[in-house]
């Protein structure tokens, strides 16, 4: 049932993963009786970074959310269409959301390690999934905090509190709780803005390092961070996709007026 | 000092017009301060009477035998109230096993499970209700449940009326216990793929457990001093206990039975088991406050 289907946006220099990794059908949004989202259709390549930028309120977020169903969490909200991972429709009766979530990982805004220790931060997702042997676990977690550049700070003090870090340090710890399940996609939602300019370069480092292993979305305010970390851009405006092209031609280039506007900075 | 008005304007004092103005809201502004402050004092005047009172007449016939033996007869010196102070614990043990449980996973339902369903809201409105309800009412319940139904007084029918007493509290103050929570946790939590249950047990209990206890603490200081809903449910006796279905003897209870007689021993006895019910019950509160607040 895998659709190849065209990709309506240039895609010059063509990566060689998938490039409806994650496809979005036709996906209206409602929270209640108010439509979030309107006809949404995109490709989201593998293995790349794919931002999605616009003004508050536009509707990023609540896509973001909807990747790993996490808007399920919330009363009164329904959808039409389809989002597809692989090919496969996530909102199929047959899918277990808790599996979905442990294939599409998430960082939040504000950072959000659990009052643990560091080694229990990293090592709940795979706790939860089942897993107890000890070296699977001590392995997971020195893969995780290499794999987040949090390795070297973190492994003298693996036991103690998660919230004794800074704040990037913390929102680091949350990216190696992310990949500890080993995702096949991992939800970015303003991952830097509650940090400060270091703590942000060093995770904007992270995300092209990221990008080898993980298909990667990222939510952002800072069209710079966008220019600087994504290789495709998606522009939402008012619920509804824009413009959707190479990071490079959306910003250089763009065809809509309202993208052009938002970017020049005449709203937003 | 020189109050001549310029054209410009003089930051640091009021010109002469508003001088009276401004004295007069000096004053007024000194004198509610006193008042506030006055006040404060005044309110721990009672507790302070109370503490000083129940220590200057209880305090001479403290000692550790008090706690070793059993009620003087009427008339009679010496003796203690150990079967009381036992008493006191067993029901209160017993109305926090029943009460506790139930409270904790009730608060449990109708915050993390359906907080806007109509079970929750009907529970919540009860429990308020409930905190309002007069002591002795609980007794009665008890008595109509526990001690009509198996024709004797008890340390069972002393434990339910307690339960019916903490219940509420334990209910109202676990769920504010949960909803103190960040939602930030149970969002990572779900965003990792875990289940409701495993949320729930990993990250919301533990987190909430420290404020959980307060709550417990605070029921269990307010039952072992309630009087009304034991004295026709475990009624009184001058004897240990020897099994939990028969008339049990309560620090609340003997007080109340040794204020009302005529025997000196025995009212000085009273203010001795009030010392350590007052003890008890401010070393309760004293662990709430401390041994369970969250370190940031």
């Amino acid at each position: 049932m895998t659709e190849s289907t065209a990709n309506p946006v240039d895609a010059p220099n063509a990566a060689p993963g998938r490039p409806d990794f994650l496809a979005v059908r036709d996906f209206d949004f409602f929270y209640g009786k108010k439509q979030a989202l309107f006809d949404i259709n995109m490709d989201i390549p593998e293995k790349r970074v794919t931002a999605f930028i616009g003004p508050s309120g536009c509707g990023k977020t609540t896509l973001l959310r909807n990747f790993n169903r996490m808007n399920e969490l919330i009363d009164g909200i329904s959808h039409t269409g389809e989002i597809r991972l692989l090919g496969q429709n996530i909102f199929e009766k047959g899918i277990e959301v808790i599996a979905l979530r442990r294939s599409i990982g998430m960082v939040f805004q504000k950072s959000n390690p659990f009052p643990k220790s560091i080694y229990e931060n990293v090592v709940y997702g795979l706790r939860i999934g089942g897993v107890s042997n000890k070296s699977v676990l001590d392995e997971a977690v020195e893969r995780s905090l290499r794999g987040a550049a949090l390795w070297d700070e973190a492994k003298d003090r693996l036991h103690e509190s998660a919230l004794g870090l800074s704040g990037g340090q913390m929102q680091r710890l949350c990216i190696a709780r992310a990949i500890a399940n080993r995702p096949k996609v991992l939800l970015m939602d303003e991952p830097c803005s509650a940090l400060d300019p270091i703590a942000t370069v060093k995770v904007e480092e992270l995300i092209h390092e990221l990008k080898q292993e993980f298909t990667i979305v990222i939510v952002t305010h800072n069209m710079q961070q966008a220019t600087r970390c994504s290789d495709k851009t998606a522009f939402f405006y008012l619920g509804k996709l824009i413009e959707f092209a190479e990071t490079q031609k959306i910003f250089s280039t763009p065809v809509q007026k309202q993208t052009e506007d938002y970017i020049t900075g005449r709203f937003g | 000092m020189d109050h001549i008005v310029t054209h410009a304007p003089d930051f640091f004092h009021d010109s002469q017009a508003e001088s009276t103005k401004a004295v007069a809201r000096s004053v007024w502004n000194r004198v509610l301060s006193s008042l506030c402050v006055g006040l404060s004092l005044l309110t721990l005047i009672p507790l302070v009477s109370i503490v000083y009172l129940v220590l200057k007449n209880g305090l001479p016939l403290l000692k550790w035998s008090v706690f070793t033996q059993l009620p003087p007869a009427a008339g009679m010196v010496g003796g203690g109230f150990g079967n009381a102070v036992l008493g006191t614990l067993v029901m209160v043990g017993l109305g926090l096993a029943m009460s506790a449980p139930i409270g904790i996973l009730s608060a449990i339902y109708i915050n993390e499970y359906a907080p806007s369903g109509r079970l929750a809201q009907a529970v919540r409105i009860v429990a308020k209700l409930l905190t309002g309800i007069p002591s002795i009412i609980c007794g009665v319940f008890a008595f109509a449940m526990v001690v009509a139904a198996s024709g004797t007084f008890s340390a069972y029918a002393g434990g339910v009326a307690l339960a019916v007493l903490m219940l509420p509290t334990i209910l109202l103050t676990s769920e504010q216990a949960l909803l103190g929570v960040q939602s930030a946790f149970r969002e990572a939590s779900y965003g990792l793929g875990a289940t409701k249950f495993q949320t729930i047990v990993r990250i919301v209990f533990p987190d909430a457990l420290p404020a959980i206890m307060t709550g417990l603490m605070l029921a269990v200081a307010r039952a072992a001093g309630e009087t009304a809903p034991l004295i026709f449910t475990a009624l009184f006796s001058q004897f240990w206990a020897k099994s939990l279905s028969e008339p049990t003897a309560s620090l609340s209870v003997l007080i109340y039975n040794f204020s009302t007689v005529p025997f000196p021993h025995q009212i000085q006895m009273a203010w001795t088991a009030s010392l350590v019910l007052v003890a008890f019950v401010t070393l309760a509160n004293i662990t709430a406050q401390l041994a369970f607040s969250k370190k940031q």
